[in-house]
């Protein structure tokens, strides 16, 4: 088991009070595993991402704990946590066009970023070069500046920058959406290969593409209002999905392969539920077409079958 | 690259023309007559100098000579460095004069305008990172760059000067002295410069203080910075990064602030009495001296020009993003 996530809950302070962005989330992560994350804007997708590399200022750790390759992940203490990211867990952002010192070619960037992670950059460059060129990059975007380069390509520097150091968990935030399809298609194929390589041995992709993350997950989360609603394999998810938000989502895709997001997001009728004052019981009850007295209260999330969990009283086969 | 400079120069050389044009054409388009207004002021007893004046320029306003001629007798004679002669210090070429005053309003606006925008953006950088520094360098900086020159000039010399006596307040060396390479000279100039710089100095600091730190707080948050931070990279290197990135608006900032900076000279000047240009003009305005004004002008917009000029080039050389439009690079 790579990554053991249990009970996890951060907060965001805001002035209004806390922001309830994560609120008991359990999942596991297998080696080799590529997870699709899934589900609708502002459900804590991004949250989970962060929580598990870097809390920024306004995050607040309330509970549960995060267990990667057998060792405790310290969330909450920013300095001991050091240690993991980049080494251990890194990041391909979803700001990744702009994740680059802009002022700085491309290489001494990567260069001055190793030797602060006290890896000397003579021992990577060799590797540094091989796997550009496996992304399909000439390794003379080094000599470059960011600007200089097509979001694509950016996009392929930063995913090379960010496994370079072969991490156990790779967290990919939205890496593919502001890329076009083509593109979307060669990047996501690299990660796969990234991962059959060993570059990375597991990853959590982030995306509000469904049919994109058929393509290359094993296995897809879907999470609702800071919860996890329902985690299986890929194709079980989209051919046989058991919780009826996942149905929804699913059912609202207009056809497997369409790209763009708001054709499937308007298909859901009403809105998740502010995470400011969440409600109790099932969070998904006031849209859920079958829900019923029951779901007042919370569900747990049950393995259904095996590597099939759900959270949803109507669910237990 | 080269072709970027070279359209930046034509830009520069069309706002010489047309500023030398506007210059020329002033005292020659004012009502009333330029000579003997001139003359008037100029304080000259013997009646044969007095005709000499009268004759050269009646022959440079040219009243018989038609206006284009003028125009180009004009800048013939820019180019041979010849200004014309001062009316209030006949005969003494205006470009003498000039060159004279130069040195003095050099000598005060680089130290302030260098000094003041290293101190100030290190000091903002330094503010950035520290809550206490920031509660007290925000506030102080603004009240800075809110107080008008004069103002803070006046108190200066008024304070420093006059009611402690520590420095001189007026002229740029002492007259008792004759302008000497001597230890005893220099130092006298040192003191007369010392206010005059440090009001121009204190005036500046709190804007590029605020600038920065305002910079520097707006580049930690970027992207950039944050992906960093979720890399584990130590403060160190996310720090130098965001201050270099920050220097590049500051940069501009000091080519915008230059006029500014300029005119403020010229007013410190006159506050201490101070043998800059600044001085020069006044005391040109007073005796209606249009050569001396004309060419103060001119020196001054040859000054600006220069300036802009520099700063272009240093903000090509440290920000590739200029860099590579300029030479239309891309993928
Ligand atoms: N800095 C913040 N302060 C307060 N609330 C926040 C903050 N950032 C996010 N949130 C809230 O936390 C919840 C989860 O946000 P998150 O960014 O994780 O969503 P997401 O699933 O990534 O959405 P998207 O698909 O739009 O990227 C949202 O309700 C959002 O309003
Ligand atoms: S628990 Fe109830 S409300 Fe929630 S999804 Fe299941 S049926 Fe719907
Ligand atoms: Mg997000």
């Amino acid at each position: 088991m790579t990554l053991r996530v249990k009970d996890l809950k951060v907060y965001y302070q805001t002035l209004r009070g806390d922001v309830h962005a994560l609120d008991g989330v359990d999942f596991e992560l297998a080696d080799g595993e590529i997870m699709g994350l899934a589900g609708e804007s502002g459900c804590g997708k991004s949250t989970l991402g962060k929580s598990l590399i870097r809390l920024d200022s306004r995050m607040r750790h309330v509970d549960g704990t995060i267990e990667l390759d057998g060792e405790d992940v310290p969330i909450a203490k920013d300095r001991e946590m050091n240690r993991f990211r980049y080494h251990e867990i890194s990041l391909i952002p979803q700001y990744a066009m702009s994740a680059l010192n802009p002022t700085r070619k491309i290489g001494r960037m990567i260069n001055e970023l190793l030797q602060s992670r006290g890896v000397r950059p003579s021992e990577v460059t060799e590797e540094l070069n091989r796997r550009l060129e496996l992304v399909g990059l000439d390794p003379d975007v080094l000599k470059r500046f960011p600007i200089e380069l097509s979001g694509g390509m950016k996009q392929r520097v930063v995913m090379v920058m960010a496994t370079l150091l072969n991490p156990s968990l790779l967290i990919a935030d939205e890496a593919t959406s502001a890329l076009d399809v083509s593109t979307q298609r060669s990047v996501v194929e690299s990660m796969v290969e990234f991962r059959d390589r060993g570059y990375v041995k597991s990853m959590i992709f982030v995306t509000h593409d469904i049919s994109l993350v058929y393509q290359m997950a094993d296995t897809v989360m879907v999470m609702y209002a800071g919860r996890v609603a329902e985690k299986a394999p890929a194709s079980t998810i989209i051919n046989d999905p058991q919780h009826p938000y996942t149905k929804m989502l699913i059912g609202a895709l207009p056809e497997v392969g369409a790209t763009t997001d708001e054709a499937r997001l308007e298909g859901i009728p009403g809105t998740p539920p502010g995470l400011l004052h969440p409600p109790t019981g099932c969070r998904f009850k006031a849209r859920c077409p079958i829900a019923s007295e029951e779901c007042s209260e919370t569900p747990p999330l049950v393995e259904i079958e095996p590597g099939h969990w759900a959270a949803c009283w109507k669910t237990g086969r | 690259m080269w072709r970027y400079m070279g359209r930046k120069l034509g830009i520069y050389a069309i706002t010489f023309v047309i500023a030398v044009t506007i210059n020329w054409m002033i005292p020659r388009f004012m009502p009333g007559d330029p000579v003997r207004s001139m003359l008037n002021k100029a304080s000259v007893s013997d009646p044969e100098a007095m005709e000499r004046m009268t004759n050269y320029y009646n022959e440079v306003f040219g009243l018989e000579t038609p206006i284009h001629q003028q125009y180009f007798a004009f800048w013939a004679g820019l180019f041979r460095g010849d200004l014309g002669i001062s009316s209030m210090q006949y005969p003494e070429p205006v470009t003498d004069i000039i060159l004279r005053a130069v040195p003095f309003t050099l000598g005060l606006l680089l130290p302030a305008i260098i000094l003041s925008w290293i101190v100030g953006n290190h000091f903002g950088a330094f503010a950035a990172r520290n809550k206490i520094l920031d509660n007290t360098v925000l506030p102080v900086g603004y009240i800075l760059t809110a107080t008008p020159y004069m103002w803070l000039a006046l108190l200066l010399a008024w304070s420093v000067g006059v009611v402690g006596g520590f420095l001189p307040t007026s002229s740029g060396y002492s007259l008792a002295l004759i302008p000497a390479f001597s230890w005893e000279f220099i130092a006298s100039l040192i003191t007369h410069w010392f206010l005059p710089f440090l009001s121009m100095f204190i005036v500046a600091l709190g804007g590029w203080a605020i600038g920065m730190r305002n910079m520097i707080i707006y580049e930690l948050e970027a992207d950039y910075s944050n992906y960093l931070q979720a890399l584990g990279a130590p403060r160190r290197l996310i720090r130098r990064y965001a201050f270099r990135n920050a220097m590049l608006p500051q940069i501009t900032g000091l080519a915008v602030q230059l006029g500014t900076v300029i005119a403020g000279a010229l007013l410190t000047e006159i506050v201490f009495n101070y043998p800059g240009l600044g001085s020069l003009i006044l005391r040109a305005l007073n005796n209606n001296d249009y050569f001396v004004l004309q060419g103060t002008f001119l020196f001054v917009i040859i000054g600006v020009l220069i300036a802009n000029f520099i700063i272009d080039i240093i903000y090509v050389l440290v920000d590739p993003r200029t860099r590579v439009q300029m030479t239309g690079g891309s993928s």
